[in-house]
């Protein structure tokens, strides 16, 4: 017998009376059912609060679907984190088992045990070694849970599995009777019970405990679709209250468990008028100037090498600069090589991960089924709390399911992130055979802003271009834009649109170049008539100049030969005087020499 | 049918063999009971009487009432009420029940081959 955690109890009086047995619960009037909240992420969401409080729980499931887990983590949580002890009874595993077990999911249940918050038993039943002869009881097991309850004041139990017993002891008479007062004795004693059974054939448990355990029920799967696992859980029947009936969902990680609530959010998130770069600031003024609106669903789409990852990393990148934090879920490629390859075209993510606002989480879509990625992308987000959430490409997660799991999946995130007011890029490769217009997963209808990119073939290039297919909520640009990948970058480009079609690459450079150099000729034309008119100016104005001085000298002449001629004139009239002075003349005649001097200059 | 080995020494052959030989073997048995019950007191009776009848004057009778003593019912991984623990000689056995049976109570205890 390997037992010795039984000697962990310590001896208190047995108080237990079979007369309380059949009295009614109390509280079965109480409007509201008390509940006791699990702690386990989701699973008090899903349950509206947590399991039934004083009474029992039937955790149901097959074989490795994680009933001891959850049971455990139940006891685990309600001990560390609601101040309720617990006690573990366990018919299949020893104490030394469970505790190796939960220690790989960070339980440490020895120091538990040790504070003296978690009480393990182990209840060892053989067959080979009991002869049953009379009658009996199971009060002996009534004892023991009672002592361990007691020791640690425990409000919660988890019997892991008592079905145990029904291979142990053969009178099965004896054992249901005793079940069903082992339940009721839950309810009279007031601890929160979690019963764990093996699912049967057709039935919730091999040995029809539903029967017993009325309250509540929850079943566990693990389901295998074209190899992929998923862990889903249902809450089968829970009376008195309203809870999720969905499939949810759950994870097993290192943490623990977590249940994902996962189920369309409705539309009644708030949105926000703030608007955010793409990081290119030219399709920033494509998408009405300022860029998508903040908590919008921004899909991008595109043929194989048509740049849209780089796309994405300028948008992740100009969130970082701005002190936003990012979470970029790479399908395809390890962390590594996305830093690597985008820092060829000069966009560092490596930085932004440094500074601890970007987190790049690579994973095959293969990997997991499709509500895990959806579950760990959930996880993801409420622990990074990331104002950006990049998928890509979100096709990939068809491989993890089929194409109508994939859409429903994708629906679900996009709700799940719009509720939080977190944008999202969803990258969507589309396949060359598929029309352009056509998403993978058919999820263009509920997107906010759709950027399409395509290659233009033509002149024995393939050219990138760029257009906005719609964006709801802005004026968007109508217009085609070529694309270039460069050093420091993407670069948008308009194309040239123009008798020979819309022209890229190549085609539209040396278009360019002719129409650069008929420009250049007409402006050289231009250049020479002016100067034929300034040189028709200069010429005129000499012209003038010439006449003006022709006429200026032609003047000056005129004047010349009037005062030559007044000069002549004196001259005649001195001669003559001098001549009349040597014929010796009388004064009288007037020929006299003052009025010569009046006349004269 | 139980098969005779070195490890069961009390199948029919050897236990005719070790009452004439060794009468003097101890019997330690131990009935567990849970308070004063009907039920544990017919047990009680029953044993007394078994034994008185088939291990006279080599047998020893430890009554447990967990009741009292709940801390001891892991040790011997009880469950059933009342139980009947044969402690020596080895290996242990458990008889449940109230040892109404008497044939199945000895078969149980080793003092008589099971029948099929």
């Amino acid at each position: 017998m390997r037992t010795p955690a039984s000697q962990r109890y310590i001896s208190l009086i047995y108080h237990h009376s079979m007369s309380t047995s059949l009295t009614l619960q109390s509280n079965s009037a109480d409007r509201s059912l008390p509940k006791a909240p699990t702690g386990i992420p989701g699973l008090d969401e899903v349950t509206n609060g947590g399991l039934p409080r004083g009474r029992p729980t039937l955790m149901c499931g097959s074989a490795g679907c994680g009933k001891t887990l959850l049971a455990m983590e139940f006891l685990i949580r309600g001990a560390t984190e609601y101040r309720e002890p617990g006690v573990f009874m366990a018919f299949e595993e020893t104490t030394e088992d469970i505790t190796q077990n939960v220690r790989s999911l960070g339980f440490d249940l020895n120091k538990l045990v040790r504070q003296k918050k978690l009480a393990l038993d182990f209840v060892r039943v053989e067959r080979n070694e009991i002869e049953e002869t009379g009658e009996y009881d199971l009060e002996g097991l009534f004892i023991r849970l009672n002592a361990a309850i007691d020791s640690i004041g425990a409000k919660r139990v988890v019997l892991d599995t008592i079905e145990a017993l029904f291979s142990g002891l053969q009178n099965e008479g004896i054992l249901r009777a005793e079940l069903r007062r082992l339940f009721r004795w839950f309810k009279d004693k007031g601890v929160t019970a979690i019963i764990t059974g093996e699912r049967g054939d057709g039935t919730l448990t091999r040995r029809g405990l539903e029967e017993y355990v009325s309250d509540c029920v929850i079943l566990l799967d693990h389901r295998v679709t074209d190899q992929v696992s998923t862990r889903r859980m249902r809450i089968v029947k829970y009376r008195g209250t309203t809870h999720g009936t969905n499939e949810y969902p759950f994870l097993i990680d290192e943490e623990g468990f977590s249940v994902l609530p996962i189920t369309s959010l409705g539309l009644q998130h708030e949105v926000s008028d703030e608007r955010i770069s793409s990081g290119i600031p030219r399709l920033d003024r494509m998408l009405g100037g300022a860029g998508f609106y903040r908590g919008s669903t921004v899909l991008l789409s595109g043929t194989a090498g048509t740049g849209k990852t780089s796309l994405a990393a300028h948008f992740v990148h100009a969130a970082c600069e701005r002190g936003e934090r990012c979470l970029y879920f790479a399908f395809e490629e390890s962390p590594g090589q996305l830093i690597r390859n985008l820092r060829s075209v000069g966009i560092d993510l490596g930085k932004c991960v440094e500074k601890g606002l970007l987190n790049i989480h690579s994973s095959r879509a293969t990997f997991y089924g499709l509500e895990i990625h959806l579950a760990l992308i959930h996880k993801m987000v409420q622990q990074f709390k990331p104002d950006i959430v990049v998928a890509d490409p979100i096709g990939a997660l068809i491989s993890a399911g089929s194409r109508h799991d994939a859409q429903l999946t994708i629906v679900r995130l996009i709700d799940f992130l719009k509720a939080r007011g977190i944008t999202a890029m969803l990258i969507n490769l589309t396949s060359g055979g598929d029309t352009l217009e056509h998403t993978a997963v058919d999820i263009s209808s509920i997107v906010d802003s759709w950027l399409l990119l395509r290659d233009i073939e033509l002149g024995g290039e393939r050219n990138r271009a760029l257009y906005v297919l719609k964006s709801r909520g802005m004026k968007h640009s109508n217009q085609l834009r070529e694309f270039l990948l460069t050093d420091h970058g993407v670069e948008l480009l308009d194309v040239y649109v123009g008798p020979e079609g819309v022209l890229t690459g190549s085609s539209r450079m040396s278009l360019e170049a002719r129409e650069r150099a008929s420009a250049m000729a007409a402006q050289q034309e231009s250049d020479r008539k002016a100067r034929e008119r300034q040189r028709k100016r200069e010429a005129l104005e000499a012209k003038i100049i010439a006449l003006r001085k022709e006429f200026e000298s032609e003047e000056t002449e005129s004047v010349l030969v009037a005062s030559e001629e007044v000069a002549r004139k004196d001259r005649l009239e001195d001669d003559r005087y001098s001549m009349a002075v040597s014929r010796g003349a009388d004064e009288g005649n007037g020929n006299t020499r003052p009025r010569r001097k009046l006349n004269s200059k | 049918m139980k098969k005779a080995s070195a490890k069961t020494p009390l199948s029919l052959e050897e236990l005719a063999r070790n009452q004439s030989a060794d009468d003097s073997e101890k019997w330690d048995l131990r009935l567990y009971v849970a308070g004063q019950t009907p039920r544990s007191l017919t047990a009680f009776a029953n044993l007394k009487r078994l034994c008185e009848e088939h291990l006279a004057g080599r047998y020893s009778i430890e009554v447990i009432d967990l009741m009292k003593h709940p801390q001891l019912a892991a040790g011997d991984q009880i469950l059933a009420i009342p139980t009947l623990v044969r402690k020596l000689p080895q290996p242990i056995r458990k008889i449940v029940g109230d040892l109404r049976d008497t044939d199945r109570a000895l078969v149980g205890l080793q003092l008589r081959p099971a029948k099929n």
